[in-house]
């Protein structure tokens, strides 16, 4: 077994920037034993480690991969882990990525520093589709083939989740494996499969990626063959061995109580993008935006109860020493027991410096509330909110159902309590939008700071109004739309700031920020392309391509050009408007959404149709939920948390 | 809901100084990076912080000299102060339970009021080289000025760090030497000291793989380096960690 490849780092990384993050050893990191383990994972994170290491769901599956909790693991081995275990890596910036290629020193996990190549599986956690070149980079550096195909048996089995690889098409024939869907029970199951698979001696690599597929836990892109029309668009996408399922599905993990991870996530060294433990107060979102794909992929709605998180909060601060707490999920204010969680918590940590957060950007009072009992002894600064289109009109093709006077009244409500700054989300690129509809935010603001003015008896309110352009994501309602081109998008916002820029009275009092279009672009390239998309990708990394996520290293000329190389039509990836009918490249790939049911509300999208959420209004019959025989798992539980006394344990469910 | 105003922290009760040694990986940890752990460290062990008043309550640490990122120290000082009164060794302990790999508390005592910094004058360093450094050695103490060029913020600066060298010595038969840096125009850092060398030597390649440790702080007297926790504390700590701080 190749010992640690330390020594040969340690010196390297006397010259290079932050080298502390390339060095492991955190508190909470495990170091298991590597030669007496049966599967060994990697977990890859092809971003830089400040990126990476605070990810919720690598935090999550390194824990019950080392199985390392007392927190319940409903499958797996219980009380013989030491079969498995799991390290960590991550892309490594391009100063120390020179050396170690000059020193021949290969990609390293972050605990042994052993050759990830010695590993049984390189997890890829895929959560953007800027990781791309990132991830070709890294396996380069780790000294494995680019294409699945050209592996041996001294490789590891690459194996990907995350939100990017509901179409993992473009990446396709770089992995060997994808698992869609929650990963905490797969990850396990699969290991198991793998190990069973070991033990029977070499049976080949081939042998053990039909065990995966046959099982039906994972996408083996390679058992599966795409044939085109002569117009370019797919005709089919076929399994090519027998016994190879027709369409893979996702996984759903239920009854989240059960799976309290992370119980003890690594406390980095470095200094990272979030500095906070966070828990996942639910999974799943039935508001139905039309654009969203999160909403779309993670369904249906599961929470965790108040008493879990109680526990969670308590136990995470105590193995960290962590400060802050994130109540994370797609939309936080919807939990059936918020109000008592965060007002719960607040008593339960007040006088104790433990500051508390949420994502949430739901524009009603109800949100105030939430934020003001966040803040009870902090600066009331800003709010956010998103109305994400600029009038009723585009807020109706978004399914987006919040009316110009619930944004109106909800901003009123929260300058007169003592808040001065709202910062508002927007998209620009919708289908259907014009340039009128962008230059209608400005209006918006305009009133939101009147209003402002107003509530608070003061001139001193902002509002910053925050640009995303939109791009179509698989699995969406938008999955057929043609994406608004880069100049368009930069035509509106430009138009838009412009005006804010220009109005006497209110000009001053608000910020416009937007991002180019032109990264969109790539982004709605890589979203909704296909297997013949990689192309581009590996071009883009043999010309130097890598950390696309970072403003500094992303150029889209170098972009433009590999597409160009290749023979890939950038404006037919994106801009084209699909049918019907069009076999899309993703769908093979089975949410459980009913594609009559998305494709109706594609046209409901263009006529005034509304959905609302399932959660308070009903089934609308998405399919998800029949189709993968699960349901939707919420509260209240009617339980509350009691107060923790010094040094106690925390009371558990 | 009325908004209440920051809390008012009560004043601290106890200062507890603590020397702590960075080794290993960890030495390439920054100052602020050792500082975040640091004050996860006193959460998890349940250390009775003071904190700072505000709306954004800071525990009330004061870190002295910190030790350039990259370099390994056996002689790192900070002070803590706490809300309650509580015996330094059982802080000790009990951070030494849940500090990362490379970072130990080697003494605690409770502070006498007077300022740290004071008491830090000088450090006491030992400097792999790789190379023989004899004849570097008596070159650089020959001159009177020896200027090295130190990468800054604000570019390429020039500094003559021969006077802030108080005491320079090579190894015999090793290929290391040991270095006192006190109080000057500059604090002089290990890879300054290497740098200097290089000029007044061409048997001394910099910036070279060189390695570096501070051995103790204190203040320089009759050709020691003393530590300012008092000479017991000080080889205690030195026998403990089998390392003797001597010059
Ligand atoms: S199937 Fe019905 S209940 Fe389930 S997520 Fe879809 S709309 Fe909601």
């Amino acid at each position: 077994m190749t010992e640690s490849l330390f020594t040969r780092l340690e010196p390297l990384l006397a010259q290079v920037q932050k080298p502390i993050q390339y060095v492991g050893g955190e508190v909470n990191s495990q170091s298991k034993d590597f030669a007496a383990a049966e599967v060994r994972w990697a977990l890859f994170f092809p971003d830089a480690y400040e990126v990476g290491q605070p990810n919720q769901g690598m935090a999550i599956l390194y824990e019950l991969l080392n199985a390392c909790s007392s927190a319940p693991m409903p499958v797996g081995e219980q009380g013989d882990d030491d079969w498995l275990l799991a390290e960590r890596t991550f892309t490594i910036w391009p100063d120390l990525a020179k050396l170690m290629r000059e020193n021949g020193v290969p990609q390293f996990s972050w605990e042994s520093h052993r050759p990830v190549r010695d590993f049984d599986v390189l997890g890829v956690s895929l959560s953007t589709e800027l990781g791309y070149t990132n991830l070709l980079e890294t396996l380069d550096l780790a000294g494995i083939p680019r294409y699945a195909t050209d592996r041996t048996a001294a490789d590891p089995l690459v194996i990907a989740g995350g939100h990017a690889v509901f179409n993992p098409e473009p990446v396709a024939d770089f992995l060997d494996a994808v698992v869609l869907g929650d990963g905490e029970e797969a990850v396990l199951r699969v290991s198991a499969l793998i190990r069973d698979h070991k033990r029977q001696g070499d049976a080949g690599r081939e042998q053990l990626l039909l065990n995966l597929a046959k099982s039906g836990l994972v996408y083996v892109p390679s058992f599966y063959d795409v044939s085109y029309l002569p117009d370019g668009r797919i005709e089919a996408v076929r399994p090519n061995r027998p016994g190879v399922p027709a369409r893979v599905g996702k996984q759903v993990l239920l009854e989240l109580d059960e799976w309290q991870y992370p119980v003890q996530p690594i406390v980095p060294l470095a200094e990272t993008v979030h500095e906070r433990y966070s828990v996942e107060i639910f999974r799943g979102c039935t508001r139905g935006c039309r654009f969203c794909q999160a909403g779309m992929v993670t369904r249906p709605v599961r929470e965790r109860g108040i008493q879990t998180v109680g526990t969670m909060v308590a136990r995470g601060l105590a193995a960290t020493g962590l400060a802050e707490v994130g109540l994370l999920s797609l939309s936080s204010a919807d939990h059936t027991e918020i109000a008592g969680i965060t007002g719960q918590l607040a008593d339960r940590y007040a006088g104790t410096n433990v500051s508390l957060s949420l994502p949430s950007t739901r524009v009603d009072a109800f949100n105030i509330d939430l934020a003001n009992e966040l803040s009870r002894n902090g600066r009331r600064s800003g709010l956010t909110f998103a109305p994400e289109g600029g009038t009723d009109r585009m807020r109706q093709v978004i399914n987006k159902m919040v009316s110009e006077d619930d944004l109106i009244r909800t901003v009123e409500i929260a300058f007169s309590q003592g808040w001065r700054q709202v910062k508002l989300y927007f998209m620009c690129g919708l289908p259907t939008e014009t340039d009128e509809d962008v230059l209608a935010i400005a209006e918006l603001a305009f009133r939101v700071i009147e209003t402002g003015r107003r509530a608070a008896n003061s001139r001193d309110v902002r509002c910053t109004i925050s640009i995303g352009g939109f791009v179509p994501k698989p699995h969406t309602t938008f999955q057929w739309a043609g994406q608004a081109d880069a100049e368009t998008v930069n035509r509106r916002v430009r138009a838009l700031k412009d005006k804010v820029r220009a109005d006497r009275r209110y000009g001053r009092a608000i910020t416009v920020r937007y991002a180019e279009g032109e990264p969109g672009m790539v982004e709605g390239l890589l979203s909704r392309g296909d297997r013949r998309v990689g192309k581009v990708i590996e071009q883009v990394w043999l010309q130097g391509g890598h950390f696309d996520g970072w403003r500094e290293y992303f150029s889209y000329q170098r972009w433009l050009d590999a597409a160009a190389a290749v023979g890939i039509d950038l404006d037919w990836y994106t801009t084209r408007e699909r049918s019907q009918d069009e076999v899309l490249p993703w769908d093979h790939l089975d949410l459980g959404l009913d594609r009559v049911w998305l494709w109706q509300d594609w046209v409901d999208a263009r006529n005034g149709g509304e959905v609302a959420d399932c959660r308070w209004a009903g089934c609308y019959d998405c399919g998800v939920c029949p189709a993968l025989g699960v349901e939707t798992q919420i509260g209240p539980t009617l339980r509350s948390l009691l107060p923790l006394t010094a040094g106690s344990e925390p009371v558990s469910v | 809901m009325s908004r209440q105003p920051p809390v008012q922290q009560p004043p601290p009760v106890q200062r507890v100084r603590l020397r702590y040694f960075k080794q290993g990986p960890a030495r390439f940890a920054s100052q602020q990076d050792f500082a975040r752990a640091f004050e996860r460290a006193l959460r998890r062990a349940a250390v009775p912080m003071a904190y700072s008043s505000g709306f954004n309550p800071h525990p009330r640490i004061s870190y002295s000299n910190a030790v350039p990122t990259g370099v390994a120290s056996l002689a790192e000082y900070l002070e803590i102060a706490l809300a309650q009164r509580i015996d330094p060794v059982s802080v000790q302990a009990s951070l030494n339970r849940v500090l990362p790999g490379g970072f130990q508390i080697m003494a605690a005592v409770e502070s006498d009021g007077t300022a740290l910094a004071e008491l830090l004058t000088h450090s006491a360093w030992r400097i792999d080289l790789g190379v023989d450094a004899t004849a570097a050695v008596a070159a650089f103490l020959a001159a009177d000025s020896v200027v090295v060029q130190r990468m800054g913020k604000a570019g390429l600066r020039e500094l003559d760090i021969r006077a802030a060298v108080v005491a320079l010595a090579a190894d015999a038969g090793a290929l290391s030497l040991r270095a006192v840096t006190g109080p000057g125009k500059v604090v002089v850092r290990p890879g300054d000291i290497v740098a200097g060398l290089a000029v007044v030597s061409p048997a001394v390649v910099s910036p070279g793989a060189s390695l570096a440790l501070r051995v103790a702080q204190g203040v320089w007297s009759d050709g020691r380096v003393r530590d300012p926790f008092g000479p017991e504390k000080l080889a205690n700590d030195a026998a403990n960690a089998g390392i003797v701080a001597n010059l």
